[in-house]
């Protein structure tokens, strides 16, 4: 089964939060990486986007399929995870040890909107 | 999921074995046993097995079998011996095509075996009975009775040798085949075929659902890997073979598919399509089907523009991470304009586009025993 890490917020498009401060954390789920399978291709936006919650920010790709990420919170990228670029891989090895972008938060609340491990793993269940 | 699915006689095998299965032409099918890579290396290397009893076999008999199969047929069958296969296209009049398919011409007079895909057979068959109309032909939609495993890569022949003791096998040429018995099951009847969908040498084994359970079994002890449609893909797509839906559709000539020596309009002078195709080579082909590597790690898909200075030139039809060259490369449908080898083009892949330049449409060197 997949496995979900408490604390973490969750999105209905498999992304989790990591919340430090006023950045948000992101990545993609061990149920998305799984279901996925052996990942490919990472595709990141870039420092200084800007996003809205709900945008597509980017993509996983296995070698069948591509899977659109979305933005779980608006913000500011700050940063991205460069090491993905060349080991996408690392996503199927450790999905919540492996983020992909740290985002500014322009409105935290919407942090709210999430979902909890909890309510996260119910939703899994049903899919 | 709502719709019912139809199952192949190895259903429960794919299903035993753990596959991810996923609907495909209308039928519940193994996506990948282990991993798609994997599965894609053991054809290169050394030999895997595809079931492909999804596919369509038509059997067309009768006095007007040899004018009839060239009339609809774009290949030409005249003076093909026994045992030969053609591969070849059914076109509509208007030269786009109805489905792409191998012709098998039999060891008795007046009959022929028509191999088409899954998603197509019913279009098919109803097509050549509406063109049977005034030819004393028998067309058989004998799908539902036939199994097929396809046994691909470098290790085939001695699978077929050595394990199933295919002898004959090995004497076999490209594109013939041969007819045996599998012993000890009520509808012996076999068909085994030097053709294959990978760029790897290997057979196709057509039989009734009781031989082929057992061949399937026979080959899984033997080692042969099981393996989905999505290596299937990939493999196809390295070699430069087309998939129907994707490089050849109803909307898309053999012309503008790259597939032209598949069509003979200068050898014969009369099959559904051939002046159309003759119009359309006169004209001058508007698109035309190409390859692109990108430099970029990003990977194109199907459906994504093509384009030249932000302006859409084409449209990808299938692409990938190569998984034997590891490179980004797709095969895409452009404007005649931009189809010469070096053109430099641009992808758009979600936001952004990715610099690619055009190559042959083959981007793997195939293996195909002469």
């Amino acid at each position: 089964m997949a496995k979900t890490v408490e604390g973490l917020y969750y999105s209905e498009s498999h992304e989790w939060v990591k919340v430090e401060g006023n950045v948000a954390i992101v990545g993609i789920t061990d149920f998305a990486q799984h279901a996925m399978g052996d990942l490919s291709y990472v595709d990141m936006p870039e420092v200084d986007d800007e996003l809205e919650k709900g945008e597509e920010f980017g993509a996983v790709e296995s070698v069948k399929a591509a899977s659109d990420l979305f933005c779980p919170v608006s913000g500011t990228v700050v940063e991205i995870n460069e090491e993905l670029e060349d080991a996408p891989e690392l996503l199927n090895v450790d999905a919540f040890a492996n983020w992909i972008m740290k985002v500014e938060m322009s409105d935290p609340s919407e942090l709210e909107s999430l979902m909890d491990a909890a309510a996260y793993e119910a939703m899994c269940a049903n899919e | 999921m709502e719709e019912t699915l139809l199952k192949t006689c190895l259903h429960d095998r794919h299903v035993v074995l753990g596959a991810l299965m996923s609907p495909f032409a209308g039928f519940d099918m193994p996506i990948q046993y282990t991993n798609i890579t994997e599965e894609h290396n053991a054809v290169r290397h050394k030999a895997g097995m595809f079931d492909v009893s999804h596919m369509g076999e038509i059997f067309v008999s009768g006095p007007d079998a040899d004018k009839f199969v060239n009339h609809v047929f774009s290949n030409n069958i005249e003076g093909m011996e026994d045992g030969k296969i053609l591969y070849g296209m059914m076109l509509y009049p208007n030269g786009t095509t109805v489905d792409d398919l191998l012709v098998y011409k039999e060891f008795v007079p007046d009959r022929y075996l028509l191999v088409v895909n899954a998603s197509n057979i019913a279009k098919d068959y109803e097509w050549l009975c509406a063109q049977a109309e005034g030819y004393d032909v028998k067309v058989v939609n004998a799908s539902d009775d036939w199994g097929q495993i396809a046994l691909q890569g470098p290790e085939a022949e001695k699978y077929a040798v050595e394990t199933l003791g295919l002898d004959e096998a090995a004497a076999l040429g490209f594109y013939t085949y041969y007819e045996t018995e599998y012993p000890g099951v009520a509808e012996p009847r076999m068909i085994v075929s030097r053709t294959g969908y990978t760029g790897e040498d290997g057979f196709e084994i057509y039989a009734s659902h009781e031989a082929i359970l057992k061949i399937w079994d026979t080959l899984l002890e033997a080692g042969v890997v099981p393996c989905g449609l999505g290596c299937r893909d990939t493999l196809r797509f390295e070699a430069g073979l087309p998939l129907y839906g994707h490089e050849l559709s109803d909307e898309i000539t053999p012309l503008e598919a790259g597939l032209g020596m598949f069509a003979k309009v200068k050898d014969k002078a009369d099959f559904i399509g051939r002046d159309a195709l003759v119009a359309q080579k006169e004209a001058g082909l508007a698109r035309k089907s190409v390859g692109i590597e990108l430099q970029d790690k990003a990977i194109p898909r199907a459906g994504y523009p093509v384009e030249v200075n932000g302006v859409q030139v084409g449209v990808v039809t299938t692409g990938y991470r190569s998984i034997s060259t590891d490179r980004s490369v797709c095969v895409a449908l452009v404007d005649k304009a931009y189809t010469e080898l070096g053109t430099q083009v641009e992808i758009r892949i979600r936001k952004k586009v990715f610099p690619g330049i055009v190559t042959k449409r083959r981007f793997y060197e195939t293996n195909y025993k002469k």
